[in-house]
């Protein structure tokens, strides 16, 4: 059983570039933020380090920062420019009894992350969710399409209207010919 | 009857329609009370109350779902195979209708006396699965389809003990006629074939082990035969959904429906025949005691409703009770145990008849 | 001359018997096996966690409710104490214990459903109603308490809606006695049925290292033979006080892991949660559960994730505030949602009907799935 600054130590020395910080600021845990780009190797380490053993992913969410500018577009919808995304990773270790969660941020505009899918397989739909309700790419994914939104929705809605866990959504005016608000 | 109806019409047309009432009767009667039966026994089993709303203790319920599966609108499918579509349930329920020519409900209330009267009957009933088939395929419905396909494999394999054990008992009494081998466990319930038969001697002790296991397995593939569960395989409404019939509503359904009760009758009245005595009665009659003639067909149409009954009340039990077999190992049991333990039981009685 | 020939798609639901509500499963068949399965999901979509961004903390809890309808209180009780533990609040003795009695009076309704369908799934229909009968008992028994049957909005954050009834602790008790014989009754009649091990023992093996990656939580996990309960392993509320065991799969029937052990660790469960009712219900200490319950609802910035032994597995709540009174970010790590995904190994090779034994013993509730 290691505490998260251990935890912290131990990745800091295995990839001295790619992990950021360790947030302690939150009353309730411990946050450790690293590259969206090195988390599949960062993950690996992580489950395969017999130190740590990190054999199960309790939960991938996606999140949308909402910082940025607001700023108008040109049909007059709030947006948020320069903003970032963020996905949270919460890791338990089954035999050693010890939890951590990772951070990565990406940028708002095209974010990509990597897919940690082929190390817990139960990312996968964890990841097509934060694909489907917040944009975000996943590369490597195996499989990336929308999970609980209908795979057609992109054909029926704009920029603004496309993913919507996103601060600045807006619901489309019609999907497959029905009056969306109402 | 159909001789005594000829004489009084003097036409033969006539006559066959008069004789023909009575099994249809029979059937319309027989799904009337057994889906009444089958909802009051399975509420019963199921700590439930069942219909209770429709006229006193909820007897009318079937009455009034006839007449509304009668107003239905007989709503088909798109791209279905009409042709074939419309003349499955009648082949269905004809083939499960014309087995109740030969059927003997009562020593004067016969059909048709054939001589070959079991031939007929396990010949006749394999038009079901013609009819099964045509609603799978014409329904255009990939549930219907291996509702059907399991359907056929399973009522074909499963023929083949139920014609053993025929074969047996067929062996044993010298005859294909249901209304001789009914006539063959006359007087008390130790004439019975499943007791040995009315032969008295070393024979009969010997036949009855093998006479119970006869009847068992015959009793199994009946079951299976008319896709009662643990073996509605071809219908399982939490896989197939409806399995062949799927795709059919209104009258055609109720053809279905029918069809299915009135197949499963006619299993259970040559079961009754073959191994229990037929319409005599096992502890004599009434009407001999007390010197009057007439009363003995009824008294032997009552015995034979009677064991029919009491063989559908047992597959409600069982239809209720059990889960289902998966196709493979609905077919393993036949394969590998039914028809084995069938020939086997064929040979030994083979033998014995032989001492 | 060659043949065209085609593979087979069976289209599983959206309404169908047994998928559970509204899942569709996309089956490649050859004959009946079954080659591939893709599970498409999103027909009961209702965005829960757009909602839950829209509302103030409170009024999130009957939203969670709908989650997994079939335990209820369970979804309360793990969203209060993800709030409480933002809020770094303590609710008293007494609301602990309540809390505790409920949750795992839902935790017997709900698996007694799973149970149930699971039976019924294989053609069993009548042990169907009976487990429904003695389901009704244990509603009953909660409508009494906080006047609602299914969508409790019964533990909220720092307290619950109402004190207990006066009979609660009678008829518990009551209950607890009329249950024990039944679950004889239900093993032999179901459990140890020659039909029902048959169709169930050997299928749809899930080996425990397969388990784990794929995520695999509460009964699902279990069956597969490894000791891993969140009210042991992870202690919340005051769940280490009392005395229980983990049931496991222990492939008394066929493999370890296989849908019978699945279904038999839920009837194992059942005996432990009564354990669980019977050493609580006598010691609930008296006060008031409302004390606790904070006026206003604003808790720090930061992020929790809790975690709770659902009846179907870890119920996860992902909670970021950002310091007002709406929560920022709800995720809910359903247990349903991950179960379902192993699916799709589990079924591969396996006929048609296996399929349905497989999706009953894996217990899905489309409305967390779905969320």
């Amino acid at each position: 059983m290691k505490s998260a600054e251990e935890i912290f130590e131990i990745l800091k020395i295995e990839f001295s570039d790619s992990i950021l910080e360790l947030d302690k600021d939150t009353p309730t845990e411990s946050i450790i933020s690293v590259d969206p780009l090195q988390i599949h190797q960062i993950s690996k380490f992580l489950r395969e380090n017999p130190g740590l053993q990190f054999d199960s992913l309790m939960c991938l969410s996606g999140v949308d920062d909402a910082n940025g500018n607001k700023i108008k577009n040109a049909d007059g919808d709030d947006v948020f420019e320069n903003g970032t995304m963020s996905v949270y990773y919460n890791l338990h270790s089954i035999p050693l009894k010890h939890k951590i969660t990772l951070k990565v941020t990406t940028p708002r505009t095209n974010p990509k992350i990597e897919s940690v899918e082929s190390i817990w397989k139960c990312a996968n739909w964890h990841e097509r969710e934060a694909f489907d309700l917040l944009g975000i790419y996943f590369l490597n994914h195996p499989d990336l399409r929308r999970i609980l939104m209908p795979y057609d929705w992109d054909e029926f809605t704009t920029e603004v209207s496309r993913y919507p866990l996103r601060k600045d959504y807006k619901n489309p005016e019609f999907y497959q010919g029905m009056k969306v608000p109402y | 009857m159909y001789e005594y109806f000829y004489e009084l019409t003097g036409n033969t047309i006539l006559s066959t329609l008069i004789v023909a009432i009575f099994p249809l009767l029979n059937v319309l009667i027989v799904a009337l009370i057994g889906v009444y039966l089958e909802r009051k026994v399975s509420a019963r089993i199921q700590d439930r109350i069942g219909p209770n709303r429709t006229g006193p203790f909820g007897l009318f319920q079937t009455i009034a779902d006839f007449v509304k599966m009668l107003q239905k609108e007989d709503a088909t499918a798109k791209d279905i195979d009409s042709k074939l579509y419309n003349i499955a349930p009648v082949l269905v329920f004809t083939g499960s209708f014309a087995v109740y020519a030969a059927i003997p409900f009562s020593s004067k209330l016969i059909g048709s006396e054939v001589e070959v009267g079991l031939f007929y009957v396990i010949a006749i009933s394999s038009l079901v699965v013609g009819g099964i088939l045509m609603a799978g395929w014409a329904s255009n419905n990939k549930y219907s389809l291996l509702g059907a396909m399991r359907s056929a494999a399973q009522i074909i394999s499963y023929e083949i003990p139920t014609a053993i054990i025929v074969l047996s008992i067929v062996m044993i009494t010298g005859t294909l006629s249901l209304d001789k081998i009914s006539n063959m466990q006359t007087a008390y319930f130790w004439n019975w074939n499943i007791l040995g038969g009315a032969e008295f001697g070393l024979t009969k002790f010997l036949l009855i082990p093998f006479m119970i296991v006869g009847f068992i397995i015959i009793f199994i593939s009946t079951l299976a035969e008319v896709n009662r569960t643990p073996f509605d395989i071809p219908e399982a409404e939490s896989e197939l959904v409806a399995g062949y019939f799927t795709e059919y509503c209104g009258m055609k359904w109720a053809m279905f429906m029918l069809s299915e009760y009135g197949n499963m009758f006619a299993v259970s009245a040559i079961v009754s025949i073959l191994f229990f005595g037929g319409y005599h009665s096992p502890i004599g009659y009434l009407g001999n005691s007390l010197g009057i003639e007439w009363l003995i067909p009824f008294e032997q149409a009552f015995w034979f409703l009677a064991k029919g009954w009491t063989f559908i009340l047992i597959q409600i039990w069982l239809r209720w009770t059990l889960p289902r077999l998966r196709v493979d190992q609905l077919m393993s049991l036949c394969w590998k145990y039914l028809i084995p333990y069938a020939f086997v039981n064929l040979i030994v009685i083979g033998i014995i008849l032989l001492l | 001359m060659t043949i065209k020939t085609e593979q087979m798609v069976l289209n599983m639901g959206p309404q169908h018997p047994s998928t559970h509500g509204v899942l569709r499963l996309e089956l490649e068949i050859e004959g009946e096996l079954v080659k591939k399965v893709t599970p498409h999901l999103g027909y009961l979509h209702r965005c829960f966690e757009k909602h839950a961004e829209a509302m103030q903390y409170n009024q999130v809890v009957p939203y969670t409710d709908r989650l997994d309808y079939l335990a209820a209180i369970g979804n309360n009780f793990g969203y209060a104490l993800a709030v409480e533990k933002l809020l770094g609040i303590e609710v008293p003795e007494r609301v602990e214990y309540i809390r505790v009695i409920m949750a795992e009076l839902q935790r017997i309704a709900s698996h007694l459903v799973a149970i149930g369908s699971n039976g019924a799934d294989i053609g069993a229909l009548t042990p169907f109603l009976y487990l429904f009968r003695d389901r009704e008992y244990i509603l009953n028994i909660i409508e009494e308490t906080c006047g609602a049957r299914m969508l409790y909005n019964y533990i909220w954050i720092g307290g619950l809606s109402h004190d207990i009834h006066p009979d609660f602790i009678r008829k518990t008790k009551e209950f607890c006695n009329y249950f024990k014989p039944t679950i004889v009754e239900l093993d032999n009649l179901l459990s140890y049925n020659k039909i029902f091990i048959e169709r169930t023992a050997n299928i749809g093996v899930l080996p425990v290292d397969t388990a784990i990656n794929f995520g695999a939580s509460g009964p699902t996990l279990r069956g597969s033979g490894i000791k891993f309960d969140l009210r042991k392993d992870d202690p919340y509320s005051i769940y280490d006080r009392f005395n229980f065991e983990i049931p496991t799969g222990k492939g008394l029937m066929g493999t370890i892991g296989d849908c019978w052990d699945r279904y038999y660790v839920r009837i194992r469960e059942m005996e432990q949660s009564l354990k669980i009712i019977e050493q609580a219900i006598d010691n609930i200490p008296n006060g008031d559960v409302q004390s606790a319950i904070p006026k206003r609802i604003k808790p720090p910035k930061g992020t929790v994730y809790k975690r709770i032994e659902n009846p179907r597995g870890e119920l996860g709540y992902f909670i970021i505030s950002d310091g007002t009174v709406n929560p920022f970010r709800v995720k809910v790590r359903a247990p349903s949602f991950v179960n379902l995904e192993v699916l799709g190994e589990l079924c591969k090779g396996y006929l048609v009907a296996d399929v349905i034994a497989i999706l009953g013993s894996i217990d899905i509730v489309l409305g967390e799935v779905d969320r």
